[in-house]
């Protein structure tokens, strides 16, 4: 008998090596053929304290997180009760643990789920450099049916450099994990993997973000390190270098900002990525982008807000700082990546589009894509790069207008270099010529232009993701994409018909984009998390939405389940 | 930066440097003198004006960019030299030079004048001291004496001892630092002149007086003297020089030899090499 998909966890305390388990089975899973999604919970500790990795390995594309867990591997019990309500079981699930660490938590054992007991860290310290998450891992894999040839190319790749004794150190691991599982039969065996066809990827939300910005012409980063946004700088850093851009670590987000304006200023791409208190500290320098019309894009790994929050776990509320938190009338554009793989074309179309509309593009990814990873299809090829509309004749007797009043609202840019071009860039209103201005007529005739850039814009087809058909539609956007679509596509395989619509572009809004996307909708169910609802005040302020609305929104850090999307879309149909 | 130095035997004049826009400040103010000297410096240096990116934040002083004829950034209160710092690492052709006040570069941009001073970025910052917030009519900066009660903010004074700018350019390590007077244009020139050629970060603390708010400071004439020292290029013994001078001593203290920075990059790789790392 074999699943469709198979989701596990490995649990422990710091140095039981839980992340490096599921990277590996990840990596494996990867190598012979299966599709996967690794997703990671920690607590706030630098070393120790609880962790856990989380894997949904299929042969088809995996969209989110599984419903609960097949399948927990436990090497300890330390602090489980932490994060038990990340770890959803049923009767039907099987928890492996160590009868060395003590009875499993009550708060787990309610569920009713099988349990099998394993000697873990007595197996693993009956090897010479035996390791725990070694023993783990071979028991997984021999009860998902995963090829030995798999993991021992991840072994080879991980430890090669260590030498033989570490390579059959953890070779010895894995087989005593896998005698142990033989006998197990739980039937949670995977397909035959089908090796072949497109070309895969294994990337995480992160890196994907930083070769989007890197495949949209960036060329400067100035970077401050913060949770869960900081692997986009540490991705970027060898990379821009590589490919002639330089990264700068900064003093503070202040600094991080308008060091990239200035870099932009001076005609050169550049990107920032944060989470939301660093956001908050950027947004008077994201309102001078505005007024100077100096492109310039943010991504926001969104975490548990406000304040510090919760630094290493997802939620989507930074959407209102991200649209409103500007002060002024500032139109801006705000977009989001629908997938980790996504965040490689939303980051580059952000690119692309700051520098085309000469504006700050805050990109909203959070720490579920961030610092996610998965096996995808190799994402197709985006035209998308920076091009700025440069000024082509400065030379004419006419002073160059730095904020001509163009029809299109654009105003094409003179760069330091370029002589006949010198002007101000300036925060102050100003008029066309860029000289400071309190007239109420330069005021209204920039801030029109600077709306009208935005407004006029054809955004094409990439607005939103849409798939699905029907009188009931999710209205969704951000990483509650993933279990959206899933919901959707299984409700169809039911033979029940729900449309999914997925904002990637946020601001500005496309009123008649998505009232053609429902029309004949009926019903129409939004998907967020966040507390107060944010997406669905943000979608009554811009929108008309079609016959009755219902709202599924709860705040993080527990991801949203595409059953519970399924079966609230079920009792609408 | 010498790329922009040329020897023109009928270079350019200030007047070239110099926009036609009026300058919002008060009559008698200092700025203007300070101006005439930027402007001369740049003449001086013959600095091509596309080529040249003048960069401030907020404040009476922070207006210097519109005023002259190169391009210029001015960019949001206390943020100038991060500004700039960008500016040039991405764009290490251009002349970049920073303008600011004691507010926007001591209190609000204090932050970023340690990082600036300790990154030396090979840019040029003018920092204007009139000891007080002159935009906002008249409050205490971080360069106002402990006592001085004209504020309607602190009608008691401020009560806490200001900062010696000079001593906390060199405790945080710019590379140059000098001190001018703005009745003294031709010197803060040569200052300037000095500061752009010189490598790295190079800080000018020019006093420049504010008739409207601080007028006592007219009798800063009087009070501002030679430093009186040769430059050295040692930090240690600059510190301990600059600990005795009163701060009004003008000249150029510290002329070091820290190499400016400048991330390392060379186009090695392309986009699909790199991207290959991702494969399966």
């Amino acid at each position: 008998m074999t699943v469709d998909s198979v989701t596990i966890a490995f649990v422990g305390s710091g140095g039981a090596g839980v992340m490096t388990a599921g990277q590996m089975l990840l990596d494996a899973a990867a190598n012979v053929g299966w599709y996967g999604l690794m997703s990671r919970s920690s607590g706030p500790q630098i070393r120790g304290g609880e962790a856990a990795a989380f894997v949904r390995l299929s042969p088809r594309p995996v969209l989110a997180p599984g419903d609960r867990f097949d399948v927990i591997v436990a090497f300890d019990w330390q602090n489980v009760e932490r994060f038990a309500a990340e770890l959803p079981l049923s009767a039907d699930s099987v928890i492996v643990t160590d009868p060395a660490q003590g009875e499993v938590p009550a708060v787990l054992a309610a569920s009713g789920a099988k349990q099998i007991e394993m000697p873990i860290k007595e197996l693993a310290a009956a090897i010479p450099g035996g390791r725990v998450n070694m023993v783990g891992l071979g028991a997984v894999a021999a009860v998902i049916g995963l090829p030995r040839a798999g993991i021992d190319a991840v072994i080879e790749k991980a430890l090669g450099k260590k030498g033989e004794a570490a390579l059959a150190a953890s070779a010895a691991g894995i087989d005593a994990g896998a005698r142990e599982a033989k006998g197990w039969n739980l039937g949670l065996e995977l397909p035959t993997p089908q090796r072949g066809g497109a070309a895969r990827w294994n990337i995480s939300g992160n890196e994907a973000a930083g070769l989007g910005a890197l495949k949209g012409g960036v060329k400067f980063c100035a970077a401050y390190p913060i949770t869960p946004a900081t692997e986009i700088l540490e991705w970027l850093a060898p990379n821009l270098a590589k490919t002639g851009g330089a990264l700068v670590q900064a003093e503070d987000e202040l600094a991080s900002i308008t060091m990239c304006l200035g870099a932009s200023f001076g005609g050169v791409p550049s990107i920032t990525a944060t989470a939301g208190p660093g956001l908050s500290l950027m947004t008077e320098a994201i309102g001078l982008g505005v007024a100077s019309e100096t492109p310039v894009v943010i991504v926001d790994v969104q975490r548990g807000g406000p304040s510090t929050g919760i630094p290493t776990k997802s939620e989507q509320s930074d959407l209102n700082i991200a649209v409103y938190g500007l002060h002024g009338d500032a139109p801006h554009l705000v977009v989001g990546p629908t997938s980790i793989d996504d965040c490689l074309f939303t980051t580059q179309w952000a690119v692309h589009l700051a520098e085309a509309l000469q504006t700050p593009a805050i990109v909203l990814s959070d720490q579920a894509m961030g610092q996610s990873r998965a096996v995808v299809d190799k994402p197709a090829e985006a035209p998308f790069v920076a091009r700025r509309l440069l000024a082509d004749s400065l030379d004419g007797e006419a002073k160059y207008k730095r904020y001509a009043d163009t029809p299109s609202g654009v105003s094409p840019a003179a760069i330091p270099g370029m002589p006949g071009g010198e002007h101000t860039a300036d925060g102050l209103e100003h008029a066309e010529n860029a000289l400071p201005s309190s007239q109420s007529s330069d005021h209204q005739k920039q801030l029109d232009k600077r709306l009208r850039k935005l407004t006029s814009h054809d955004f094409g087809d990439a607005w939103a993701d849409i798939e699905g058909e029907g009188e009931v539609a999710v209205v969704t956007w951000g990483s509650s994409t993933g279990p959206a679509r899933e919901a959707v596509r299984r409700l169809a395989a039911e033979g029940r018909k729900a449309r999914l619509v997925a904002l990637r572009l946020i601001t500005p809004a496309q009123p008649a984009k998505l009232a053609a996307a429902l029309e004949g909708v009926e019903k129409v169910l939004v998907v967020e998390q966040t507390h107060g609802a944010q997406f669905h005040k943000f979608l009554r302020a811009h929108y008309d939405l079609p016959g009755t609305v219902s709202v599924f929104s709860r705040p993080g850090p527990l991801p949203i389940r595409a059953r519970e999307v399924h079966d609230t879309l079920a009792s609408l149909i | 930066m010498d790329t922009h130095l040329t020897e023109a035997a009928a270079g350019p004049t200030p007047q070239d440097y110099k926009s036609d826009v009026k300058p919002i400040w008060c009559p008698g103010c200092g700025d203007y003198s300070v101006l005439a000297g930027i402007t001369r410096a740049m003449a001086t240096m013959g600095l091509e004006r596309h080529n040249t990116a003048v960069v401030s934040g907020i404040g009476c002083s922070s207006r210097i960019p519109a005023y002259t004829s190169c391009y210029g950034y001015h960019a949001v209160h206390g943020r100038a030299l991060a500004v700039a710092s960008g500016l040039k690492l991405a764009r290490p052709d251009l002349a970049v030079l920073v303008f600011g006040g004691d507010g926007d570069g001591f209190s609000i941009g204090g932050n970023h004048f340690l990082h600036a001073c300790r990154r030396n970025v090979d840019m040029t910052y003018i920092v204007m001291d009139n000891q007080v917030y002159g935009m906002t009519k008249g409050q205490a900066s971080p360069t106002t004496e402990s006592d001085w009660c004209e504020s309607k903010l602190t009608p008691e004074g401020p009560g806490v001892n200001p900062i010696q700018p000079v001593q906390l350019a060199l405790a945080c390590g710019a590379n140059f630092v000098a001190r001018g007077f703005s009745g003294n244009p031709n010197e803060v020139a040569r200052l300037i002149v000095e500061g752009v050629k010189h490598p790295g970060f190079s800080v000018i603390h020019v006093l420049s007086p504010c008739v409207t708010f601080r007028p006592e400071q007219r009798t800063w004439k009087s009070t501002v003297h030679p430093y009186g020292r040769e430059p050295t290029d040692d930090p240690n013994e600059a510190m301990r020089a600059v600990l005795e001078d009163d701060g009004f001593g003008l000249g150029i203290f510290l002329a070091g030899n820290r190499r400016p920075f400048q991330p390392a990059s060379a186009a090695s790789r392309t986009i699909a090499q790199i991207e290959e790392g991702f494969a399966v």
